[in-house]
């Protein structure tokens, strides 16, 4: 795990940049080749893994298994994406923009022990990595009454869910006598039930599910998407959120498994309220950044069907989900960040005007909205595909295909705002040749996702 | 291979045509329509001997396959594909239209998804097309439809997407009960679903189902309808209702009445009933409109009704009699929206009681007008009379209860068309005084599609033995323990 050190040298690196160079455009230009660098590191990590024996590392702390590498590989590619093209937009929220990079690197090294962690410490440790540099973030568009509204909203509610997490983490070790994960199993196994095991399981479901933004632990996301600038919402919504859906997964995969008769229903419920509040909520939306801040919550619901399906397919579905998810998320966050207006008024007349910025938003809310061929259709097929093989949640798949519907309800109208409507849209800044290159790019890897989706699938290892 | 060029030509002449500027999308498209319908005619000729497959490999590990089949209900309705998009493009082109690259592209494309529909033998592949026909069918009807466009199609496109995603959840049930859990391919899915125990095929039926029973439309699914047909421009509710909604009634005869056998055993009581409700409702709301498209949209729900009826009837001949009646519905009714157009651009109104003496001004266009409206009325020596006979051959010898009922039911609603089709003709053809002053007669490209149309509908009606040739066997495949 080269990579863990690589994000925190990476880090110092980019907050002494801030030191040192004064000019913004030199400073993004740093940050992007460190996060090309970090991607390099994290291919490195993944060429060394053999595929079928996991690493113990750090005292039997982290435990890299092949597929946690595709993640922390993939997301961090993610990141790349995002860098390439938000770095221009990032330069505008503030005058600290090399502490912002410092920050996303952060983020990265948390995600980077979620997706390896052995043992609840690590798991503890992780999520605070992980949150911390969000809260700042939130709040770093200082002027605005509405970013510090976020970011104080967001430390409030996530230090009372972390308190929920470690009373959970408590009561577990209290269960189990053991912290590590994988050591867990066999005592939950072979124990009789035990209520502390239980009721640990359920203290931590419920601050994994505030993390993800599931309902109803839901109700922060929508004033903290809206609020935090563009830039960092486009990053909460997409890598963080996944990188704590692979923690949740982990966790429930691996060490609850064997008890699953006791959470599955309270989980399954968890997920039909997300999907209905986040779909049906998004459409009474003004605004399409708080649209997309619900359907951010609709889509957690989506990739919350890993976690329900206890079988090979879920590593695999909520990789391919996060990927999916977070190009098109990124992609159409760059197009919004771009306008003036965040209505969907604002959208009004984009194809007429630029004819490829509208295209390029089309495609990725067709993937949004789950159209054949783009990556977001493989994405959800796959986590159906995961709770279908279950068995017994047929009536939560049909539920989750009703509320698809829905959403195609909302992410159309964006389109016909675009396209069948007339209006002049106005944007922040001229769109420049090299945005719309990067856009083509996301665009095609999206189509990618949805038409070879087995250039990808069949390097994940499960 | 060469059933992939049924997918490719419209679909790369339909990205090509984005980029061509003005003129030059319209004879692209024409070009390519020509193109499809050769590769088309060829198929369904090589059809006589034996079924054409394409494979690929697709997404292996999702046991999916990228494979196509041409029997003979698939070449059929290829054909008529390419047959009505031909004679489409023909009819457009002394027509002006805003942004033709983009518009010509949608048509190409949409021809696109339709064919890879009617050739699809892997479910997933299946659902693939289903979607991508409809996306541009969307685009076409929001941006160059009439004044309540946006939200009619909108409206149009929700129903149908809550359709396909509750078949594509039965699909991966399906698939899931293959052997080795997870194949897409039209024989293991028929293999597997016909395994099932009843009771599971009964509920499946219908998740299945409702996706098709959308599409045809069936009486309680039809709601959309009407109002698409109306709101949309000519070249798409011609594409529409000769062609998407077959998808429905293919769709129910491929993937459907062999998948779950016992589950079509049954509900099919119940599909037949709906159905021949739809069949009296639509004929009768047809009878008192006045405007010409949505008269013609209600009876094209009265004919798929019946077709419908006749699919969950377990007969042979009905079977093949719905062979049959799909190619020939599909012809009549584009000749009908070809010429329900030709009056619109010519008098401004679709209104029937502002129109009449169509007879004296315009006297070639009256002609074909009754033609393909005797057609639609399944006089004899007509084609739209094969196909009924046989269908209503079909309900009479069908096994559900009360088929003697049923078929006296439905056959009133041939009398109900009788009334409608004829009023209309006496109304905007004939009629007391002539309005229709403005004298202009059929011009060339008119004449051209007219008459694909009526030879087509004159030939079938005295020699069908072509078509019935060609969808022999498949008629036979379909119908459960024949």
């Amino acid at each position: 795990m080269k990579a863990i050190i690589a994000t925190t040298v990476f880090g110092i690196v980019m907050m002494f940049a801030g030191l040192m160079v004064n000019n913004k455009k030199s400073v993004v230009t740093i940050a992007t080749l460190l996060f090309i660098a970090l991607l390099g590191v994290n291919i490195w990590d993944l060429a060394t893994i053999s595929s079928n024996a996991p690493q113990l590392l750090f005292s039997n702390m982290l435990r890299v298994e092949h597929y946690s590498l595709w993640f922390n590989t993939l997301m961090t590619g993610c990141s790349v994406l995002y860098v390439l093209l938000m770095g221009k937009e990032i330069q505008k929220v503030g005058s600290h923009v090399a502490e912002y990079f410092a920050l996303i690197f952060f983020i990265l090294c948390g995600l980077y022990i979620l997706s390896t962690y052995n043992n609840l410490l690590m798991l503890f440790i992780g999520i605070e990595i992980l949150s911390i540099p969000q809260y700042i973030l939130a709040g770093s568009d200082k002027r605005n009454l509405k970013s510090s509204e976020a970011s104080l909203k967001y430390f409030l509610m996530g230090a009372f869910s972390t308190g929920i997490l470690l009373m959970g983490i408590a009561l577990l070790y209290g269960a189990a006598r053991t912290f590590n994960i994988m050591d867990m199993v066999s005592v939950l196994h072979s124990d009789a039930l035990n209520p502390l095991a239980l009721a640990g399981i359920m203290f931590i479901m419920i601050a994994m599910s505030f993390k993800v933004s599931a309902a109803p632990m839901h109700m922060w996301t929508p004033d903290v998407y809206d609020g935090a600038p563009t830039p960092f919402t486009a990053y909460m919504a997409t890598i963080v959120k996944a990188s704590a859906f692979f923690a949740f997964i982990r966790l429930f995969q691996v060490s609850f498994n064997s008890l699953s008769d006791h959470w599955t229903l309270i989980l399954a419920i968890i997920t039909a309220a997300t999907l209905l509040v986040g779909n049906v909520t998004a459409v009474f939306q003004q605004s399409v950044k708080r649209m997309l801040a619900y359907s951010s919550i609709a889509q957690a619901g989506f990739m919350l069907f890993a976690v329900l399906a206890i079988n090979k397919f879920a590593w695999q579905g909520i990789i391919i989900y996060a990927v999916a998810y977070s190009v098109a998320t990124i992609g159409i966050f760059s197009v919004l960040v771009k306008l003036k207006d965040y209505t969907y008024d604002g959208f009004n007349g984009l194809a007429k005007k630029e004819p490829l910025l509208a295209f390029t938003a089309s495609i990725f809310l067709f993937s949004l909205a789950g159209i054949p061929l783009t990556g977001g259709f493989m994405a959800k097929y796959y986590v159906l595909l995961a709770v279908v093989q279950q068995g017994h949640l047929l009536w939560l798949v049909i539920f989750g295909l009703l509320m698809a519907a829905i959403s195609v309800y909302y992410y159309f109208r964006v389109i016909i705002a675009m396209y069948f409507k007339t209006g002049t849209p106005e944007f922040t800044s001229p769109v420049t040749m090299g945005d719309k290159v990067m856009l083509v790019i996301t665009c095609i890897l999206v189509l990618l996702i949805g038409i070879l989706p087995q250039l990808l699938l069949n390097r994940i290892i499960a | 291979m060469v059933l992939l060029f049924l997918i490719l030509i419209p679909l790369i002449t339909g990205i090509m045509s984005f980029a061509v500027k003005g003129e030059g999308a319209k004879a692209l498209a024409l070009l390519s329509s020509i193109l499809t319908l050769g590769v088309s005619a060829y198929i369904s000729g090589a059809n006589y001997s034996a079924p054409i497959t394409y494979n690929h490999d697709w997404i292996s590990i999702l046991g999916t396959q990228f494979s196509l089949a041409a029997d003979g209900m698939s070449s059929m309705l290829c054909l008529l594909t390419g047959i009505v998009v031909m004679v489409v493009m023909i009819s457009n082109v002394n027509k002006e239209v805003e942004s033709p690259g983009a518009f010509y592209g949608f048509l190409l494309l949409s021809q696109a998804g339709l064919m890879g529909v009617f050739l699809a033998s892997d479910a997933l592949v299946f659902y693939v097309f289903w979607e991508l026909a409809l996306i541009p069918v969307y685009f076409l009807c929001s941006r160059w439809g009439g004044e309540k466009r946006i939200a009619v199609t909108f409206k149009f496109f929700i129903y149908t997407f809550v359709g396909s995603l509750m078949m594509l959840a039965g699909l991966i049930f399906l698939s899931m009960q293959t052997q080795g859990l997870s194949s897409y391919s039209w024989a293991d899915i028929t293999r597997a679903g016909a395994a099932l125990p009843p009771a599971t095929q009964q509920w499946l039926f219908w998740l299945i189902f409702i996706a098709f029973a959308i599409k045809m439309p069936i009486f309680p699914f039809h709601t959309w309808q009407p109002d698409t047909y109306e709101q949309s421009p000519t070249p798409v509710t011609i594409i529409l209702s000769a062609l998407m909604v077959k998808m429905g009634l293919y769709a129910v005869l491929r993937w459907l009445l062999p998948v779950l056998p016992a589950g079509v055993a049954y509900w099919s009581d119940t599909v037949v009933v709906l159905s021949v409700i739809g069949i009296i409702y639509a004929s009768c709301i047809a009878i008192v409109q006045t405007d010409m498209k949505r008269l013609v949209a209600y009876s094209s729900i009265a004919h798929m009704g019946l077709m419908a009826a006749v699919a969950f009837s377990h007969s042979n001949i009905g079977m093949h009699g719905i062979m049959v009646q799909m190619f020939n519905h599909g012809i009549n009714i584009t000749g009908m929206w070809l010429i329900v157009s030709m009056v619109e651009n010519r008098w401004g109104t679709r209104d029937m009681t502002k129109l009449g003496g169509m007879a004296t001004s315009a006297p070639n266009m009256a002609i074909a007008f009754v033609i393909i409206s005797l057609a639609s009325v399944a006089l004899p020596l007509t084609n739209g009379f094969v196909g009924e006979f046989m269908l209503f051959n079909g309900l009479f010898s069908g096994t559900e209860s009360n088929h003697i009922v049923v078929m006296v039911v439905a056959g009133l609603g041939i009398i109900l068309g009788a009334v409608y089709t004829l009023n209309m003709i006496q109304k905007t053809a004939y009629g007391s005084t002539v309005k229709m002053v403005i004298a202009k007669d059929l011009s060339m490209n008119e004449y051209v599609g007219l008459a694909i149309v009526i030879i087509l509908i004159i030939f079938l009606g005295v020699y069908p033995k072509p078509l019935l040739d060609l969808t022999y066997n498949i008629a036979g495949m379909i119908v459960p323990g024949h």
